[in-house]
């Protein structure tokens, strides 16, 4: 309608100035054709309106158009002068001036005082407005859109930004100009302007500050993608845990002077990015005090790279900077597979700028390789390390001999928390271990040329930066746990693998080659060692049971290498008690850990009545070690297993048990009869199904083939045998119940008898017997 | 040896009945050990006995061993009465009803109650002949046990034969109930009643070693079985039954043995009770 308007405004001013050139020149009107007329009367009704409002703001600006037209307040001077010209072109230039100024009567002079205030709302929505903070601070609307030469929208939403700036005059905001923001918004409103961040609307502003949970929603609604990576990332991830003092865009990007990475200016030039992340990741600040990162010195180390020499010496922009080798915005640890420098990418993010590196490596790794499998040759990083890359390696740089220098010293000695430490290396040792060609720096990563000697406060070997499987299945395990909870018996990797002569598990010379698995973890774990003690649960004894079992005889006795030893059960890293549903030797997984050596016995086992998988119930089914044991295990051909598994069974088929040993199997395995019908002689051992089961070994089909197996000359009739009988049960055996019957009535009658008959018998004889020698007596008297 | 005087004595039993008894001990303790080994195996005392007799299957192979020595004497004392019948020594008749038969008949029944009356003090002792009627039951007890241990223990050593000749396979179970109890009636009748009405009443305790040596002093024999010793002496018989007195070395050999037999028995007894009281309580 206001454009409509306008143009109705611009064309009345030219009518009108037409008419009065016609009525000077009446000869020049016979030439105007008949249309002319048509239009001028069409025209005419609107300029009389126009006129007519000319006319009633003619007297307002009979006074106002007076540029020396003031008014005293509060002690200032005020100027009452209104521009004509400028309010006819205004959006406001075709209503009267009454229609604002409501209280006042053009013709009652002087104005009664106040009687010029003007109520927007009148005309105007002002709601929203009274609720932002410009509202509530009572900034009046004129104070943005002026009083009388108010803009069209258009025309006023370009000019907004110097609008806001010349109340908000400080630096930060100002910075808003020099912005790319600003930049691209000139160039054609694409990037934001002040409104679009805070509050989406020029009314509509709530506060100045932008909350930090709007932030991200805010940037994100043009960076997506940036901020979705930025979310993920160890920083999003700190930051969104409200972790102190993690960055969020502003810290990096700023709030109002928001550079392109390209300005020498922005925080984000390459030439500042070390610094800006240096903030944060140098020595001494809260983040490196509050997370524990294998690098140090990264900052410093860096600087004297060949990346951060390249850089600040040479100023050579291409050269890698922070966010090169970590990403801009999805910074993740080594750990995470995503991560740009986890060992899988680490060679490919290293090939954004070393492209050619297959042909510079040739000599060494197939070059095939680098592109189709990172992951078997070594990471780019474990040569060239993370942050002191250099153009020559470490050998050269910082070699070993340095080191040496002093850690051949025997008497090489620190002290930490009161306690004398060896510093003292065998060189020899090293060079005979797995790491022979590491240089001493690999391992220890930490060291810093700026330090004298190099070496100080470098701290402990991370041996994640090439093992980080092993590791962190290492800190999950009860041995990391409790190392981490300051245990001091619990192992670390080299109570384990030893230091530096850390030697491969098939070395016959390492603590860890399979034969000498058993002795290493007794140290701790034997009858009386520091982790017997404190060891809740029922396996005690465990090195000499081990020693006695198939699996440690095997190994030990017969130095057969792949039999089971600790860690084959228990893992080699991932170590958890047996409660835990993750261990190795949970219950639920010992099977599967049982089946990594006997698979075909699990295969059996898993279709058997005691797999979870068929038997679905809330009693306990048996694994592999309720009947094997663990740490017992025995040969099955030996008589004292063969004697055991009756209690394995027993534990659970109570009932079953004490009838077999009723009947004729049971009573003579009592006797220690080994070959002897054992439950799983007739019922399987891996195989056990339900007797009524067709592949059951006590199925119709096949129970007289089992009874064979003892029994040659096992037929259909012989198998009805009851092995489990009992004459209790009158139900379900009557012909046993009978006969014990009559026989034990038979019994206690016979007995009755004769017991009877003895008892009465007794008294008599001693009678008669004394008689007998009374008479004897009397005869010899005589 | 204060009598210098040859005392006469009377024969009770023939070389042949005394051969059998002995077998009847040797074979009947023998079955009765290794049988209550098995038949209370829970008890570590018998286990210790098996592992002393050399295992579960040593045991097992004495009781077999020990059983086809019952068979053998079994069918020893069948083929004595055939050929007792065959030679016509005594008539078909006489055999199963005549005084020298071991069939009860209605006297027995008589002298049981007069026994009993004896027993309490309401008349005299019966005028018992050649075999009271508890020798009579003793015989019959074992001929029946015989047969009926026999049958069974055949079944559970050849439990394959006799299934496939078509015994159901539930008759072995049955088999090993009667087998067993019959067992430990024979042995509990045997290691108690038998003991004292033979061996340990008081007129002829600790042992009538008649059994083994054959004969009776004729003093005792009148008084035992006066029936008996009227009968031969009517006949003229009694002369014919005369005998030397056992020699000394003979005797104290049978003295040995009995003894034996008596204490291995008592001790078989006491664990069989003392199983029975542990087990069954």
């Amino acid at each position: 309608m206001q454009n409509a308007d306008n143009t109705l405004i611009a064309l009345n001013k030219k009518l009108i100035l037409k008419y009065f050139i016609i009525s000077r020149d009446i000869n020049y009107m016979t030439q105007i054709k008949f249309l002319s007329v048509l239009k001028f009367i069409l025209f005419i009704v609107p300029f009389f309106f126009t006129s007519l409002i000319f006319a009633q703001n003619s007297v307002c600006f009979d006074c106002h158009s007076d540029r020396g037209l003031s008014k005293e307040k509060n002690g200032k001077t005020i100027s009452l002068f209104v521009d004509e010209s400028k309010f006819a072109k205004s959006v406001h230039g075709d209503i009267l001036c009454v229609d604002c100024h409501a209280n006042v009567d053009p013709e009652d002079l002087p104005h009664a005082k106040n009687d010029g205030k003007v109520d927007c709302s009148d005309c105007h929505d002002t709601e929203e407005f009274e609720a932002s903070i410009h509202g509530k601070k009572s900034v009046a609307c004129y104070e943005c859109h002026t009083k009388h030469e108010i803009e069209p929208a258009e025309i006023f939403e370009t000019n907004r930004v110097a609008l806001c700036l010349s109340c908000h005059v400080q630096n930060k905001v100002k910075g808003y100009k020099q912005s790319v923001h600003f930049e691209l918004f000139m160039k054609g409103k694409s990037g934001p302007e002040c409104v679009d961040c805070h509050g989406g609307g020029g009314h509509k502003i709530k506060s100045a500050k932008i909350s930090e949970d709007d932030l991200l929603k805010l940037c994100a609604s043009c960076h997506k993608k940036v901020v979705g990576n930025y979310e993920i990332s160890l920083h999003g991830q700190a930051f969104s845990r409200g972790k102190y003092p993690a960055p969020n865009c502003i810290t990096c990007h700023s709030s109002h002077k928001i550079l392109s990475h390209t300005n020498p200016k922005a925080k984000t030039y390459v030439m500042n990015v070390p610094n800006l992340c240096g903030q944060c990741h140098k020595e001494g600040t809260t983040v490196s005090q509050l997370n524990d990162i294998s690098e140090h010195n990264i900052l410093a180390n860096y600087k004297q790279s060949i990346h951060g020499d390249g850089l600040f010496r040479r100023g050579l922009i291409v050269t890698a900077v922070c966010s090169s080798c970590h990403t801009p915005h999805k910074i993740l640890p080594h750990e995470n597979p995503e991560s740009s420098i986890n060992k899988n990418n680490i060679a490919k993010t290293c090939m954004q700028c070393h492209a050619q590196i297959e042909a510079v490596h040739q000599k060494v790794i197939n070059g095939v390789l680098w592109e189709k499998e990172p992951s078997k040759i070594p990471a780019c990083i474990e040569c060239h390390q993370p942050h002191e890359v250099r153009r020559v390696f470490y050998e050269d740089s910082l070699s070993d001999d340095m080191c040496m220098g002093c850690h051949s010293n025997k008497n090489l000695k620190k002290n930490e928390n009161g306690k004398e430490i060896s510093l003292y290396v065998d060189y020899k040792e090293v060079k005979r271990s797995v790491h022979k060609d590491n240089s001493c720096i690999k391992c220890h990563t930490n060291v810093f040329t700026g330090n004298n000697p190099v070496c100080i406060g470098s701290g402990k070997v991370d041996c994640s930066i090439c093992h980080a499987e092993e590791v962190k299945n290492y800190s999950s395990s009860i041995h990391g746990t409790l190392h981490k909870e300051g245990d001091e018996v619990a192992p670390y990797c080299t109570d384990c693998h030893g230091s530096h002569n850390i030697m491969k598990h098939s070395d016959r010379d390492s603590p860890t080659f399979s034969k000498r698995i058993p002795d290493l973890c007794g140290q701790c774990h034997k009858k009386g060692a520091p982790a017997d003690l404190r060891y809740k649960g029922v396996e005690h004894n465990i090195f000499k049971n081990y020693e006695m079992s198939i699996h440690g005889k095997g190994l030990l006795k017969s130095g057969l290498l792949v039999t089971a030893t600790c860690t084959d059960c228990h893992t080699t890293h991932h170590e958890l008690p047996i409660s835990d549903p993750n261990s190795s030797v949970n219950p639920k997984n010992i099977p599967k850990t049982c089946a990594k050596c006997h698979l075909g016995v699990y295969e059996i086992f898993v279709k058997s009545v005691h797999s979870p998988k068929v038997t679905k119930t809330d009693k306990k089914l048996p694994v592999c070690n309720d009947c094997h044991m663990s740490h017992t295990i025995e040969r099955v051909e030996y008589a004292d297993f063969r004697q055991k598994i009756i209690n394995q069974c027993g534990k659970c088929h109570e009932d079953v048990t004490k009838t077999y040993f009723d009947t004729f199997h049971g009573k003579v395995t009592k006797l220690g009869s080994e070959k002897t019908a054992k439950c799983s002689d007739c019922h399987g051992s891996h195989d056990i199904l339900p007797p009524d089961s067709p592949d059951s070994r006590l199925s119709y089909k096949n129970i007289v083939q089992t009874c064979k197996t003892c029994h040659p000359n096992s037929n259909r009739k012989f198998v009805g045998y009851l092995t489990h009988a009992t004459h209790h049960d009158k139900n379900k055996y009557p012909f046993l119940y009978y006969t014990f019957w009559f026989m034990t009535i038979l019994l206690i009658g016979t007995f009755s008898f004769f017991g009877l008959h003895t008892l009465f018998w007794l008294p008599r004889a001693f009678i008669e017997k004394r008689k007998a020698n009374k008479q004897k007596k009397s005869e010899k008297e005589k | 040896m204060r009598n210098e005087q040859k005392e006469i004595y009377i024969t009770r039993f023939g070389a042949f009945p005394r051969l059998l008894h002995v077998l009847v001990i040797i074979s009947f303790l023998s079955l009765a050990i290794t049988g209550m080994v098995i038949k209370f195996s829970e008890m570590s005392v018998f286990q210790t006995i098996s592992k002393i007799l050399g295992g579960y299957e040593v045991t097992g192979t004495i009781h077999r061993f020990a059983a086809m020595i019952t068979f053998l004497y079994f069918f020893m004392h069948l083929w004595y009465l055939i050929k007792k019948l065959v030679k016509c020594e005594c008539s078909f008749k006489e055999m199963f009803s005549g005084e020298n038969s071991l069939v009860p008949n209605k006297n027995d029944l008589k002298e049981f109650i007069q026994t009993v009356k004896w027993f309490w003090g309401l008349g005299p002792r019966p005028q018992y002949g050649r075999w009271t009627y508890w020798e009579k039951f003793d015989y019959f007890a074992v001929f029946w046990g015989i047969t009926v241990i026999g049958s069974t223990g055949l079944v559970l050593w050849f439990p394959e034969f006799f299934t496939a000749i078509g015994l159901p396979g539930w008759l072995i179970n049955v088999a090993t109930i009667i087998h067993s109890d019959e067992a430990l009636l024979a042995a509990g009748f045997i290691f108690t009643v038998h003991f004292f009405n033979t061996h340990f009443r008081p007129d002829k305790f600790p042992m009538d070693t008649v059994i083994f040596t054959g004969g009776v002093p004729i003093e005792e024999f009148k008084e035992d079985r006066p029936r008996e010793y009227e009968t031969l002496q009517e006949s003229g018989e009694l002369e014919g039954k005369f005998m030397a007195p056992p020699s000394q070395a003979f005797t104290t050999i049978a003295k040995i043995f009995g003894f034996s037999a008596l204490i291995t028995g008592i001790i078989i007894i006491i664990l069989i009770i003392y199983s029975m009281v542990f087990l069954y309580n």
